[in-house]
């Protein structure tokens, strides 16, 4: 049920910037494009690329979605 | 397991165990509120905020499962297995977009699961029947595969884990389990959670820092490595091979993931829809921590734990899934192996508690309250979660025990299948205004008979090789029958729209 206690702001919509939310699909076609990081050269501190690219996306992906939302607020 | 019980780390596993079970008890206590209502049990009170949140949904995402199952792919298969790192990368801008939107729904509407949303929506229980029975159904074998975590731990510190005698440590953990989830609800999962994600990073932190001085770095690592394994196969000219399903798998389970009831019980427990988009920035922490435990599976194929002696016995019996504990018992002094084997039991306790809350709100609400006692009271119907989520845990138990592991496993592949089913219903239905129930319905019976059929016909492998004008595109499952799903529920709305007079103008306005 509805807490009425508390009437807390629901932010069910955020400020909307129109293109903004197309950044969140930056890492997602990364992610698919798999033959453009199936490759061991160049490594990064003993990483293969496979594995290090990967990883670096998880991060990018998190301030892509942190500008996202920083754009929103 | 040669040489008897690690009794240094059975000491340590227990002690911890200990404290998490005091903690769960507590936690009933905690911002407390009228456990008699269903969302203050099931839910916490929706109380959660930023940190909390991002505790109890890294705990319950993140399982023990995971910790053991992706490192040992590695192990066994090689790169494959690391589509577990693009599938954490995918699920965050998803959990961006569409879920806030679903909480302030749910929060508007008094919703407990993705099912009360579904109902609310169509007016169509039958729908709402149909996303609670797939959820339920996805999640059983989920819950058994974390104790399959557990047991693998506890047979690594020499318990013997075979035979009646041997399934007691597993059953008292699950009656510790039932009691403080019984008691606390969600409270109890997410105080364990915290406790849970300081040994995992201190664990994880341990083994990326440790293993490569032992080894002489990463490099030294991966070199040792066969080809074979470091890199997905190079498709043939005819064919996208293991690129398509690569990407495929990554993408049909980041769908998947937020429709487990579990995951939806997490997001909807927090205080307000910006809790979820702050966690939607801030939980790829646990990918990146994710990433590197994979890598342990590596780090076991560089120390050679396969061609060790001591452990012959355990890859017998456990498979690669013994891979990560092996490692920990090779390098490890034997305090520690208790505080990483306890992570991952108490990795297992934590998504396991909130699984079995979660089927157990979706049975009360959905099936329980919508179609057997429609006049059942607040408390009678947090009092019927409460038993249902004792009598999950027990099925779970009973899983394992009794059936093959095999099983599991394959019921835990069609599970993510199944619960991909309920995306138009509970995902698409948040932006497509003209969708209708009974299309969807329809949809979604085309999409599960056809993914089940897909997978028994392909023995039980998740890739489908698709041709299409001879090219061949392998493909994820759960992806090709979802397809199928959302155009026949596209195709038919329109048609059922033609029917309905009573089109709910009014309350679309509370939706799309």
């Amino acid at each position: 049920m509805p807490n009425p206690q508390e009437p807390k702001p629901v932010h069910a919509v955020p400020r909307a910037v129109p293109w903004a939310r197309c950044l969140l699909l930056i890492p997602v076609v990364a992610m698919l494009w798999v033959s453009s990081y199936n490759r061991i050269e160049p490594t990064l501190a003993g990483f293969p690329f496979f594995y290090w690219y990967q990883l670096m996306w998880v991060l990018l992906s998190a301030v892509i979605i942190g500008i996202v939302h920083a754009m929103e607020r | 397991m040669s040489g008897g019980i690690n009794w240094t780390a059975a000491i340590v596993f227990v002690a911890l165990f200990v404290l998490v079970t005091w903690i769960g008890f507590i936690a009933a206590h905690w911002r407390k509120g009228d456990l008699d209502q269903l969302h203050e049990w099931g839910l916490g009170g929706r109380r959660f905020g930023t940190m909390v949140t991002w505790f109890l949904v890294g705990g319950d995402l993140y399982t023990a499962y995971t910790f053991v199952a992706v490192p040992a792919v590695l192990f066994g298969a090689g790169a494959l297995g690391f589509f577990a790192v693009p599938y954490t990368i995918l699920i965050y801008p998803l959990l961006y977009v569409a879920f806030p939107r679903l909480w302030a729904i749910a929060h508007r509407h008094g919703y407990v699961t993705s099912a009360d949303f579904v109902t609310g929506r169509f007016g169509n229980r039958w729908l709402g029947l149909a996303v609670s029975f797939t959820g339920i159904l996805a999640t059983m074998p989920y819950i058994a595969l974390q104790l399959v975590g557990m047991q693998v731990v506890i047979g690594a510190m020499g318990i013997e884990t075979s035979g009646w005698l041997g399934d007691l440590p597993l059953i008292i953990a699950f009656i510790i389990l039932a009691a403080f989830t019984y008691t606390s609800g969600l409270r109890a999962p997410a105080m364990i959670a915290v406790v849970k994600d300081v040994l995992i990073y201190a664990t994880v932190l341990a083994a990326i820092i440790a293993v490569p001085i032992h080894i002489g770095g990463y490099d030294k690592m991966f070199a040792a490595i066969p080809p074979a394994k470091l890199l997905l196969a190079t498709p043939p000219a005819d064919s996208y091979g293991a690129f398509s399903a690569y990407g495929s798998l990554a993408l049909g389970s980041a769908l998947a993931l937020f429709l487990y009831p579990h995951s939806i019980t997490g997001i909807l427990s927090s205080s307000s829809a910006g809790v979820i988009r702050r966690n939607a920035v801030m939980l790829p922490a646990y990918s990146v921590m994710l990433g590197f435990l994979a890598l342990v599976g590596f780090m076991a194929i560089a120390i050679g734990v396969g061609a060790m002696p001591a452990f012959a016995d355990g890859f017998k019996r456990y498979g690669a899934n013994f891979s990560v504990p092996a490692l920990f018992l090779a390098l490890f002094p034997s305090w520690f192996v208790g505080i990483a084997f306890a992570a991952i039991a108490i990795g297992a306790l934590v998504p396991a508690a909130i699984m079995s809350i979660a089927t157990a709100n979706t049975f009360t609400r959905n099936i329980y309250r919508a179609f057997l006692n429609p006049a059942c009271s607040d408390a009678q119907e947090s009092q019927v979660a409460k038993i249902v989520s004792l009598v999950v845990k027990a099925g779970a138990l009973v899983f394992i025990f009794a059936l093959p592991l095999q099983f599991a496993l394959y019921l835990q592949l069609l599970g993510g299948v199944w619960i991909i089913q309920t995306a138009p219903s509970v995902l698409l239905t948040l932006y497509a205004r003209f969708l209708n129930g009974w299309a969807l319905l329809i949809g979604w019976v085309v999409g599960f008979v056809l993914g089940t059929w897909m997978v028994v016909l392909n023995n039980w492998t998740p890739i489908w090789p698709l041709h299409v004008g001879g090219v061949t595109f392998p493909c994820y499952i759960a992806i090709l029958s979802v397809i199928v799903n959302v155009a026949v529920s596209v195709v038919l709305s329109p048609l059922f729209n033609l029917r309905a007079d009573a089109r709910r103008a009014g309350a679309f306005e509370d939706y799309a």
